[in-house]
């Protein structure tokens, strides 16, 4: 739908569908929390920047004159590769699978006498994981920085032209 | 029961648990498709972001359990026992790489903007026909000035 759509409005509401979906697939895969920040920043955050951004720009997209062939190849290529990555893997859903063997059980074993909440997830984030989360910040921050830097007098310049 | 009733059930249930994968790999590439096929910026920042959201369900998936809950401790809190958990290490991973995600997101937004200032266009092949141009006339300057 996003590659025969012209209008960047239907595009981006359509993607912003896409994340609420994506989202309902995470609660069926037992990460709510996952499902919870996808459905705010996918669903949500994403989606007004990238309308923003469409109405501070254009809103209809022209034709390209690209050719077709490459792209399909080098799709086609990749696909083949990571589908035959595949062909090792445990199946999905398996409890045995070496994903579960070592750690995550052990956190779920000992989050409780160690932290005293019930959500695992949070537990490892915000104090197992604490500097990662907060390297994490740095990312956002610098993003942030950088937003900053690239649109400071827009509209200064704006006026000037 | 024959040999080949085996081997059939046998392939069934390996297609049966890798199919989610594939679907998780078709979803990715027509993401991928769309980076590289749309000259439109803001095509191709919805192309990368359904890329990225498919890699993350890949993620989730491989550490779902058949059966299992959510990783919140029911045992503890409500006192049920015997309860299976899904994995939450790749919960946790792919909550960070979602808010990652939304910064590089608006980070590229701003980008096309500020490209948007400059060329007066988001289509990549414009921009690309408009960088050549400029090329070629500075080109032919300096060209000139070794002339004279």
């Amino acid at each position: 739908m996003a590659l025969t759509l012209n209008h960047l409005f239907a595009v981006i509401m359509l993607s912003g569908a896409f994340s609420l979906v994506s989202a309902m697939l995470f609660v069926v895969m037992d990460a709510v929390d996952v499902a919870f920040t996808e459905a705010a920043v996918g669903a949500g955050i994403s989606t007004v920047l990238m309308l923003s951004t469409m109405a501070l720009t254009v809103r209809v997209q022209k034709k390209t004159k690209r050719q077709i062939i490459f792209p399909v190849l080098v799709v086609f290529l990749v696909g083949i590769l990571l589908i035959y990555g595949t062909l090792d893997m445990p199946s999905f859903g398996s409890f045995d699978s070496p994903a579960q063997m070592h750690l995550g059980s052990k956190y779920l074993q000992i989050t409780y006498k160690d932290m005293g909440i019930p959500n695992v997830v949070t537990a490892i984030l915000a104090s197992y994981r604490g500097y990662d989360t907060l390297g994490e910040t740095v990312v956002v921050l610098t993003a942030g920085l950088g937003v900053i830097l690239l649109l400071s007098d827009l509209k200064k310049r704006k006026n000037r032209d | 029961m024959t040999m080949s009733g085996d081997m059939d059930s046998y392939y069934l249930s390996f297609i049966y648990g890798h199919l989610p994968y594939w679907l998780f790999i078709i979803l990715m590439l027509s993401g991928l498709f769309i980076v590289v096929s749309r000259g439109n910026l803001i095509k191709k920042i919805v192309g990368l972001n359904i890329f990225q959201t498919s890699v993350f369900m890949f993620y989730i998936s491989i550490g779902k359990i058949s059966g299992g809950t959510a990783p919140i401790l029911l045992d503890k809190a409500a006192g049920k026992t015997d309860v299976l958990y899904s994995n939450p290490l790749p919960h946790v991973l792919i909550l960070t790489a979602i808010v990652v995600g939304i910064a590089t997101t608006a980070l590229g937004l701003a980008l096309i903007i500020r490209i948007r200032e400059e060329y007066n266009t988001i289509e990549e092949d414009e921009i690309l026909e408009m960088d050549t141009q400029a090329y070629r006339a500075k080109n032919k300057d300096n060209a000139f000035e070794i002339e004279t």
